[in-house]
């Protein structure tokens, strides 16, 4: 068996790519997960992060907003809704996505006053994006949150 | 019999409207290939998220817990008409025809008693069903200003769907738009969105899937997101259908107006000739006359 797997990434708009990978290192909604062959068949849903991708030619990052992955017997897919290479992810790029995120909630505050589910819900996303710039060294600019 | 001036003026004004058709047709034809190339890059994402959730759907399905995006509000009284046609028209029968599929979906509804609503997505169908439906109008989505449709265009649908169905305005969600075969065929189509229901791809292995979180968590998280993936597809597939529609439209008019400048040439011809012939009489008779 070999020891590398098909890796493809896809958005709704196009495919991102596709390599034979060693390693993929997917940021779960319950942790992060490391696919190798072989791994168990498995399917998580993603929480905005950053997606390894570790393959013969070195190691690529992605940065997701959300979605989820498929590990089967032959290979990872990973669906993202919102995928970047972590090169084209420039601070203006992040702004943006954050502010995405930090809309979100405060919608969700405005329309579940009384509800702390869903606002919790937007409150972790936006954490996980906040997250993100940190780990790559980009700023988030959300002093209030 | 209109003068030799008025003929020579129509053959002119038929070629510059063969023209402008040649000049829309090659225009739509480039458009084409872009929404087609678009509508393929779409496909990976859209197939493997249906197998994805027809696999979760199955196993998921039966249960109680079974989010109401999958299994329904129970009711099937209120139903919204999601009918996405074009912005602009010269396109042969492309709005025309989704418009009618949709009229005929709604006069059976009204029919059996139930509620209709309508959200119409792009100006033509709007103005079509307007005389006919306009007080089943809930929403209008303006497309004018997008070039070429995105994740985004279809998310934002969505989200006024999904909002919609949140606060129990309609229990039954179906598209109308469509679908791409080939230049001179599309094909319009209803698909049903809400409640979900996921057709084909249901592998045997799904079950062997370990699931993370568990599956209904999954699947409420995913659903949301189906009902975009559907409506982006949708969109993809209109925008590659009325392009095709235009092409084949345009090459119709083209080819009608070279026809035309023919026969109209021969028409001018013909005249010129007697004008000539009927010289040459009044010459010849004079001559004699003498």
């Amino acid at each position: 068996m070999a020891d590398t797997l098909q890796f493809d990434l896809v958005s709704p708009e196009r495919k991102l790519a596709s390599v034979q990978a060693t390693e993929v290192r997917i940021p779960g909604t319950d942790g992060d997960l490391t696919a190798m062959a072989g791994h168990t068949p498995t399917i998580t849903t993603l929480r905005p992060g950053l997606l390894q991708v570790v393959h013969q030619g070195g190691t690529d990052d992605y940065v997701v907003s959300g979605g989820f992955a498929e590990i089967g017997f032959d290979g990872v897919s990973v669906l993202a809704e919102r995928a970047l290479p972590r090169g084209e992810v420039t601070q203006e790029v992040y702004e943006g996505m954050v502010e995405e995120f930090a809309a979100a909630h405060r919608d969700a505050r405005a329309r579940f006053e009384n509800e702390p589910g869903p606002v919790d819900d937007t409150a972790k996303l936006l954490a996980d994006m906040v997250a993100v710039g940190t780990h790559i060294g980009l700023d988030p600019k959300q002093p209030n949150f | 019999m209109p003068s030799l001036k008025d003929l020579k003026n129509r053959i002119a004004s038929v070629k510059s409207t063969r023209k402008i058709t040649k000049a829309m047709q090659m225009v739509a034809a480039a458009k084409l290939r872009r929404a087609q190339d678009a509508a393929e890059a779409a496909r990976p994402y859209a197939e493997r998220f249906n197998a994805v959730m027809a696999g979760l759907a199955s196993s998921v399905g039966g249960s109680d817990g079974a989010p109401r995006l999958l299994a329904g509000t129970g009711k099937e009284d209120v139903h919204l008409l999601v009918v996405m046609t074009a912005e602009r028209g010269l396109c042969g029968g492309f709005n025309g025809s989704i418009v009618r599929k949709a009229r005929i979906r709604a006069s059976e509804l009204l029919a059996q008693g139930k509620t209709v609503k309508i959200l119409t997505v792009g100006k033509k169908g709007r103005e079509m069903l307007r005389r006919d439906y306009g007080q089943h109008f809930v929403g209008h989505v303006d497309l004018t200003d997008v070039k070429r449709v995105g994740y985004a265009n279809a998310q934002d649908i969505a989200r006024d769907v999904l909002g919609r169905f949140d606060a129990d305005e309609f229990d039954v969600a179906t598209i109308y738009y469509a679908r791409f075969q080939n230049v001179i065929t599309q094909i319009p189509t209803e698909q049903q969105i809400i409640p979900a229901h996921f057709e084909g791809g249901e592998e045997a292995d799904t079950a062997l899937y370990d699931y993370e979180p568990g599956e209904e968590e999954i699947l409420a998280d995913l659903l949301p997101r189906g009902v975009a993936t559907q409506i982006f597809a949708a969109l993809l597939e209109n925008a590659a259908s009325e392009q095709g529609a235009r092409m084949s439209a345009m090459d119709n008019a083209t080819r009608n107006a070279g026809e035309m400048i023919d026969k109209l040439t021969i028409e001018y011809n013909r005249s010129r000739q007697a004008v000539i012939t009927n010289e040459l009489i009044e010459i010849i008779s004079g001559a004699e006359a003498l």
